[in-house]
């Protein structure tokens, strides 16, 4: 059987973390369990306790946002190799690029297909 | 550079930013009506209205309105899920399509008139509530065909004193009035 992988959703947008969910549904990438978080704290509180593959995080979210959640990730031994790929709406470069410099995998734009997301775990798996 | 940017191109802008993220996110093809410029919005409006705050060297809002029933119909498109009346998921998938919608119209204007910023958007549900720019601007209005009912993109750009960035004066916010 082909290993499954355990995906992190961050963001702050219920309908986002859906939309995401059924997204990576379509890739046909073998994806395990799916895990929701609705900022940076939330994800720290679920990576302590689960094992977890792959995360998608919003750049722009209350309490702790993408980059602070980011600069976590890679400061912490057990977390610095997960693939990390924001979501953005804007596409504003100046953040887009301050999170490429923090270790970020790469970024998905808004409004995104299965196509497109595939195409970034096929690039990342 | 503001200068080059009339009605027409905001409202290719609108069309466009507007049927990709429909043919992206819904796999829908929307269908287009013929725009039109309008002082205020109508009183008396039935369903969901969502706002914008641009900010830059035009300052101004971006809006979608459309009624319950079409809000309900494009939350069950987003979400894959059967809505039939307006609860927080349907007012939260109203505001991500209005931040995508109006963060790609952003990403082209920003082409003509440089850096601009973006406000959280704000959604409303209500029957016969009045909205009101206190700025008395000019929206151009585009509206789409969406399940027999009509989804409107509401655009108002103002320039600032001097071309200076709007965020520093703030703008003239919008106003919403319950009956």
């Amino acid at each position: 059987m082909a290993q499954t992988l355990n995906v992190l959703i961050v963001d702050d947008s219920a309908a986002i973390r859906k939309i995401l969910q059924r997204v990576l549904q379509q890739t046909e990438v073998p994806i395990g369990s799916v895990y929701e978080a609705g900022d940076g704290i939330e994800a720290i509180a679920i990576l302590n306790d689960k094992p977890v593959g792959l995360i998608f995080s919003d750049i722009n979210m209350p309490n702790m946002d993408g980059l602070q959640l980011l600069g976590q990730l890679r400061a912490n031994e057990a977390w610095k190799a997960i693939p990390v790929l924001m979501i953005t709406t804007e596409g504003s470069q100046a953040k887009v690029m301050e999170a490429l410099d923090l270790g970020a995998s790469g970024y998905v734009r808004k409004p995104f297909t299965a196509d497109h997301i595939k195409d970034k775990l096929v690039g990342l798996l | 550079m503001s200068d080059a940017l009339d009605r027409q191109m905001i409202v290719d802008m609108v069309r466009s930013s507007t049927m990709r993220v429909c043919s992206t996110m819904l796999s829908l093809d929307i269908a287009c009506r013929d725009a039109y410029t309008e002082m205020n919005p109508p009183s008396g409006t039935e369903g969901v209205v969502s706002f914008i705050g641009l900010a830059g060297q035009r300052a101004g809002t971006g809006s979608l309105h459309c009624s319950s029933d079409v809000a309900c119909s494009l939350a069950s498109s987003f979400l894959m899920a059967a809505f039939e009346s307006v609860n927080d998921e349907v007012l939260d998938a109203f505001g991500e399509l209005t931040n995508m919608v109006i963060g790609n119209l952003k990403n082209q204007l920003e082409t003509h008139l440089g850096p601009i910023g973006l406000s959280i958007p704000t959604v409303i549900y209500g029957r016969n509530f009045n909205t009101r720019s206190l700025g008395h601007q000019e929206w151009t209005v585009v509206p789409f065909l969406w399940d027999g009912g009509s989804l409107d993109v509401k655009v108002c750009l103002k320039e600032t004193k001097d071309g200076e960035p709007s965020v520093r004066h703030g703008w003239k916010h919008e106003f919403l009035l319950g009956v």
